[in-house]
């Protein structure tokens, strides 16, 4: 693995109800953690589509982290466990794309619980430290065996229509 | 897009922002930043010279889009969405990057704290280009309330808002209202005889000319939004023609049928077949209960049908189903008390002589079943010494780990009762601590100190009758640690009363879900802001008042049921609501019909047109959480101002900086 | 059913009347015992308080040979003795918690050829098998002798329900599950108050005077519910209660004689076995007089008046598992 030092980029996908406050908090409590989080607000884990997780990583990130409420306290009755399912299939998907499972993670955290967030974006950037850059590029789109390129490349080729079809306007 | 022109405004929060984040190196580079037209920055956004800035910049350079990167989004949003407003851009044009709170306040790294703070600014500005102007929604209000539940919080609701000039619904499931505090004796800590204060309030109920009160009914369903609600409630039968009974009581008086009153008299009295739950009870037609009428269970009797002067029973009468039509509604629907027998080693319904508070609390009520006289279980002998236990099925994580807040107060109302009535009478209290915060409570307990309870401070292991020295022969034995002596004590007591703690409704869950509300894990109904929105719920037109949003006495019931129904009038002397209008829409061009976003909707605000096999949202009921939008594989589901679009371009932009090109093999 | 049996060494001496009884009724209840191949010591209680770490790895080479042994057929272990189902369990929890403590244990097991995943093997007590896995309704089936007339006092003592493990088959404070099985067998059960009380344990050779303190209340309290017999499931509380009630009496100058019986036996005789193939008369305290009340009919002086008192006020009704 590469031996020198580099700064992570996490995208973090903060509901609006529990874990965006949790992170206001950590803020106005002045925790420090590492300033590799850039967030974005969604109104609740549930609105995650799996798209938006891998258009950061294909983007450039090096990991997602979605943050949400407690199951049981999300503001919408259970869009948390919503997302929790998707997380679920997502990381299969994940894993055939040859991308390590640690580099999207899910999250609990309470409007309270400032700690448990700025935990999670310390110990995740500690995790993508250890597992190294993700290059999309190679790890995605060549990363493969070159016996394996003809094929290859026709689900590149879906992927990409895919993420056409996705990026549409909604 | 380029004909977009935004504003960015980077704030320095005084030296919050600043310290840390070089905000003129952010604003310099925002200004070359693509779709930008101009970048600022200031000392304080907020204050009312920056938000002229964007005012005036807005008009005179002609921005169509703003991004102010100062605080959190939770602090300062609505406020820079009012600026936009006042100079004529749409409230939605704005967004907002919050470098304080995600930022600069959780770092001392200038340079990753700048760098960061840009990536937020490049995110909000991809982001905003995408913005579309919204308008709130305006959502007419229905002026009839519907009140669940006859307690005091129910009582007090519909008689602020019927006195306000409004129609109110009060559906109760018990033959009479009353709730709980119809069953107490006296209220902490001024020994108020709570029939005394309640009972003028519940014939004011059943007087009101605004009032329906709808007692021995369930709600079955309920449908519609905010200021339309459509509802169904079962009056189930009573087999009493309420239009004809005047209440005398000849029925309950000849009535054969007798059997245990498991639920006005805890199973501590019994009461007839044909039956009011207590004298006082409103309204006051009785109630026949099929399973232990003597004509429904063997074919005849009618005892009741030969004495009653005015022919109101009815034998063939049969459930009733209403339809109201409703703007708000207020769930008042109280608590369990916690089952004692949860906790064999407590001994409740194996030992003769161990009581539960509502137990107790029946036996000292004058209208009780020993007519107020304290006794053991054979009825006839008064205790000499009596064990308190408090905290039964709270405080403790086998059971409930929350406090119930009320259980420590009557506990002393009850030591103070029985030193009044049974001077000679030893009372030992056994507890953790005494929670006594109320007004007037302290007070009350030093009172009780002094009156010569004996306060033990430790929780209960056991209470047996086991005697294992001679004192103890035909004793219960509390056993417990006194925590504040440090040693194991054997109290031999006559009677045991178990304090038991406040538990959710059993169905709550199921109420829950027929309004779209959470509970949380010890099942109250979540309220929208625990501390500064406690009678609302996250679905609008639904409010909470007392105790099934979790324990609490009778003065803060009163107070939220007081303020459950202030939001109401409020609401509905407005007439109108104007709503948020983050909400989903379906394009039905795109909908394939498959229905996948039918279930996914906790708020059931999503409908399927069986005729044109496509589904809709109903704008007033959706949250805007979004669910439904991820979910849908046809792309048809827009999530006003959480577009794919707009999320898709803020993921870009707050990437700028480490993205890579890749070419898209199908273009 | 069949499960992996781990007799553990009190079955092989003192406790062989549990032993010969549990074997006699495994049979009448389909139970297929499958004793493990060279099992050793669970380590009683003593040794987990000297050294954990041996005797973790003393415990779980049984649970290694039962795994080697596939557990009887269904990866359970079942232990008649409270002392080895609380040592199996709670090595097996241990290990499960602390991946620490595993990697420790399976360097020692490793010394003897052996390794254990935690989890693997679930243990069980032979009271939880038998009124859960074969079930009331079944025995129930099985009774031709029933035990009418014979009060029983159910006592579990205090290892067998605590801690509040995850496989936990009845409540801590308040077991219910035996005096079920003895009611099904047609025994009148007594409200035993001691039922989860200590019986003094290994305090008989550490402080004699602590232990019989302890014993004493246990037959004093029985003998207060008038009851024929103790029934027990732990060889240590078979052991203290009826070994030591001679001790007992001189000490405190009483004349308790209630013979302290397995459960099992108790099993058996309602099943119509002999007293012999049961082991009862291998007890100190004679259990034939205790025995010779088991009548063929109820005593119905014995059910509680229906009628009761006017003025009496009326009791809880439980509704919890509908007893009482």
């Amino acid at each position: 693995m590469t031996s020198e030092p580099y700064t992570p980029v996490i995208v973090g996908f903060l509901c609006n109800w529990c874990s965006y406050r949790a992170a206001d908090l950590a803020g106005t409590a002045r925790l420090t953690y590492a300033p590799t989080m850039r967030p974005i607000r969604v109104m609740c884990t549930a609105r995650v589509e799996p798209q938006f997780v891998i258009k950061a990583l294909r983007e450039g990130a090096d990991g997602v982290l979605i943050a949400g409420c407690h199951p049981g306290e999300c503001h919408y009755v259970e869009g948390n466990i919503k997302a929790l399912r998707r997380y679920t299939l997502l990381k299969q998907m994940l894993r055939q794309f040859g991308i390590e499972e640690e580099r999207v993670q899910i999250v609990w955290a309470a409007a309270s619980e400032s700690k448990v967030l700025a935990d999670a974006v310390d110990q995740m950037t500690l995790t993508l430290q250890a597992l190294g850059p993700l290059r999309w590029r190679q790890t995605v789109l060549n990363g493969h065996g070159a016996e394996q390129a003809v094929r290859e490349s026709a689900d590149v080729r879906r992927a990409a229509l895919a993420a056409q079809e996705v990026e549409g306007e909604r | 897009m380029s004909e977009e022109r935004v504003g960015v405004y980077v704030c320095h929060c005084g030296t919050n922002i600043a310290k840390t984040v070089d905000v003129q190196d952010v604003a310099t580079w925002a200004a070359g930043q693509p779709h930008v037209t101009v970048a600022r920055d200031y000392k304080f956004m907020c204050s009312s010279l920056g938000q002229e800035m964007v005012e005036q910049d807005i008009q005179e350079q002609g921005l169509t889009r703003v991004v102010v990167a100062a605080c959190s989004p939770h602090m300062h949003e609505k406020t820079f969405q009012g600026a936009c407003e006042r100079a004529g851009l749409n409230r939605f044009m704005f967004e907002m990057a919050n470098i304080r709170e995600l930022n600069s306040w959780t770092t001392k790294d200038r340079e990753s704290a700048t760098q960061k703070a840009k990536s937020m600014v490049r995110g909000a500005v991809e982001r905003v280009v995408h913005h579309r102007p919204l308008d709130m929604l305006p959502v007419p209000i229905n002026p009839n309330t519907l009140i669940v539940g006859g307690g005091i919080a129910g009582i007090t609701a519909a008689l602020d808002i019927a006195n306000a000039g409004y129609h109110v619904y009060l559906v109760e499931r018990e033959p009479s209202i009353g709730g709980h505090m119809a069953q107490v004796d006296k209220t902490f800590p001024t020994l108020d005889c709570a029939a005394c204060i309640l009972t003028p309030r519940m014939v004011d109920v059943g007087q009101h000319p605004n009032i329906t009160l709808l007692s021995y009914s369930e709600l079955e369903q309920v449908d519609g939004h905010v200021g339309n609600f459509t509802v169904r409630v079962r009056k189930k039968a009573r087999f009493v023609n309420e239009a004809l009974c005047t209440g005398c009581g000849d029925c309950i008086e000849k009535c054969p049928g007798k059997t245990l009153d498991e639920v006005f008299e805890v199973g501590l009295g019994y009461r007839k077949a044909v039956y009011k739950p207590f004298p006082q009870a409103v309204p006051k037609y009785p109630v026949i209960d099929t399973e232990s009428c003597i004509f429904f269970q063997r074919g005849k009797c009618k005892a009741c049908e030969l004495v009653c002067p005015t022919h109101a029973i009815d034998f063939t009468q049969k459930d009733e189903y209403l339809q109201l039509q409703v703007g708000n509604i207020i769930l008042a629907t109280g608590y369990d008390l916690f089952d004692a027998r949860t906790i064999p080693q407590y001994g409740y319904g194996r030992l003769a002589n161990v009581f539960t508070s509502m137990e107790f609390e029946r036996m000292v009520n004058a209208a009780g079943p020993t007519d107020g006289q304290i006794v053991l279980r054979d009825g006839v002998t008064p205790p000499k010494s009596v064990g308190i236990i408090h905290c039964v099925g709270s405080r403790d994580k086998h059971y409930h780990e929350y406090c119930s807040r009320v259980c420590c107060m009557y506990s002393l109302k009850f030591a103070h009762l029985i030193h009044e009535r049974l001077p000679d009478t030893e009372v030992y209290n056994f507890y953790i601590d005494i929670r006594a915060s109320g007004k007037r409570y302290e007070e009350f307990y030093h009172r009780v100190l002094e009156e010569g309870t004996h306060f033990i401070r430790g929780r209960v292991a056991e209470v047996t009758d086991a005697a294992r020295m001679p004192g103890e022969e035909g004793k219960l034995i509390i056993q417990a640690e006194d925590t504040l002596i440090g040693k194991q004590r054997r109290i031999p007591v006559d009677m045991v009363i178990l304090s038991t703690g406040v538990q959710s409704r059993h169905d709550s869950h199921e109420v829950a879900q027929l309004f779209g509300m959470g509970c949380d894990f010890n099942g109250y109904f979540i309220e929208r802001h625990p501390k500064l929105d406690p009678v609302l719920t996250m679905s609008d037109g639904v409010f909470i008042a007392g105790a099934c949003q979790g324990p609490m006495a009778i003065p803060e019931t009163v107070a939220q049921a007081g303020s459950a129904a202030s939001q109401v009038i409020s609401l509905i002397s407005q007439g109108t609501l104007m709503m948020e209008p983050i909400r989903a829409r379906i394009n039905p061009d795109k909908c394939s019909g498959c229905r996948i976003c039918n279930n996914l909707c906790p708020y059931h605000a999503i409908t399927f047109h069986a005729d044109r096999k496509v589904s809709e949202v109903i704008t007033a009921m959706c949250q805007g959480c979004g669910a439904c939008v991820s979910a849908c594989p046809s792309s048809a589901i827009t999530g006003a101002h959480f577009t794919a679009q707009q999320v898709m371009s803020q993921i870009e932009g707050i990437l700028w900086d480490v993205r890579e090109t890749i070419p898209l093999m199908a273009r | 059913m069949k499960y992996s049996y781990y007799p553990g060494c009190s079955l092989e001496r003192q406790a062989s009347a549990y032993h010969q009884s549990t074997m006699a009724v495994a049979r009448p209840l389909n139970i297929d015992l499958v004793e493990l191949e060279d099992w050793n010591c669970c380590g009683a209680i003593e040794y987990i308080a000297v050294d954990l770490l041996p005797a973790y790895a003393l415990i779980s080479r049984n649970l290694a040979l039962a795994a080697n042994q596939n557990g009887g057929g269904n990866h359970q272990i079942v232990a008649p003795c409270s002392a080895c189902y609380l040592n199996l369990s709670k090595a097996d929890k241990y290990m499960s918690d602390s991946p620490e403590l595993a990697a420790k244990v399976n360097t020692a097991l490793a010394a003897g050829g052996l390794s254990y995943t935690p989890g693997t093997i679930r243990t069980r007590h032979l009271l939880d098998v038998i009124v859960n896995d074969v079930g009331l309704d079944a025995i129930k089936e099985r009774v031709t002798n029933a035990l009418y007339n014979l009060r029983v006092a159910p006592y579990y003592g205090c290892v067998v329900v605590r801690p509040g493990f995850d496989h936990q088959f009845d409540d801590t404070e308040y077991p219910t599950s035996m005096d079920k099985l003895m009611r099904v067998l047609g025994a009148t059960v007594i409200d035993f108050p001691l039922k989860s009380h200590c019986c003094g344990g290994h305090m008989t050779q550490i402080s004699q005077d602590v232990a019989l303190e302890l014993i004493r209340r246990l037959l004093k309290n029985a003998s207060d519910y008038d009851a024929d017999v103790i029934v027990t499931l732990c060889p240590m509380c078979q052991l203290n209660l009826d070994a030591y009630q001679d001790s007992v009496n001189k000490q405190f100058g009483t004349d308790y004689h209630i013979p302290i019986l397995y459960f099992t036996q108790l099993v058996g005789l309602a099943f119509g076995l002999p007293a012999t193939e049961l082991g009862i008369g291998k007890e100190f305290v004679d259990a034939r007089p205790a025995l010779a009340k088991v009548g063929a009919t109820p005593d119905v002086t014995d059910i509680p008046a229906s009628r009761r008192d006017k003025k009496a006020l009326p009791m809880p009704r439980m509704t919890r598992e509908g007893e009482r």
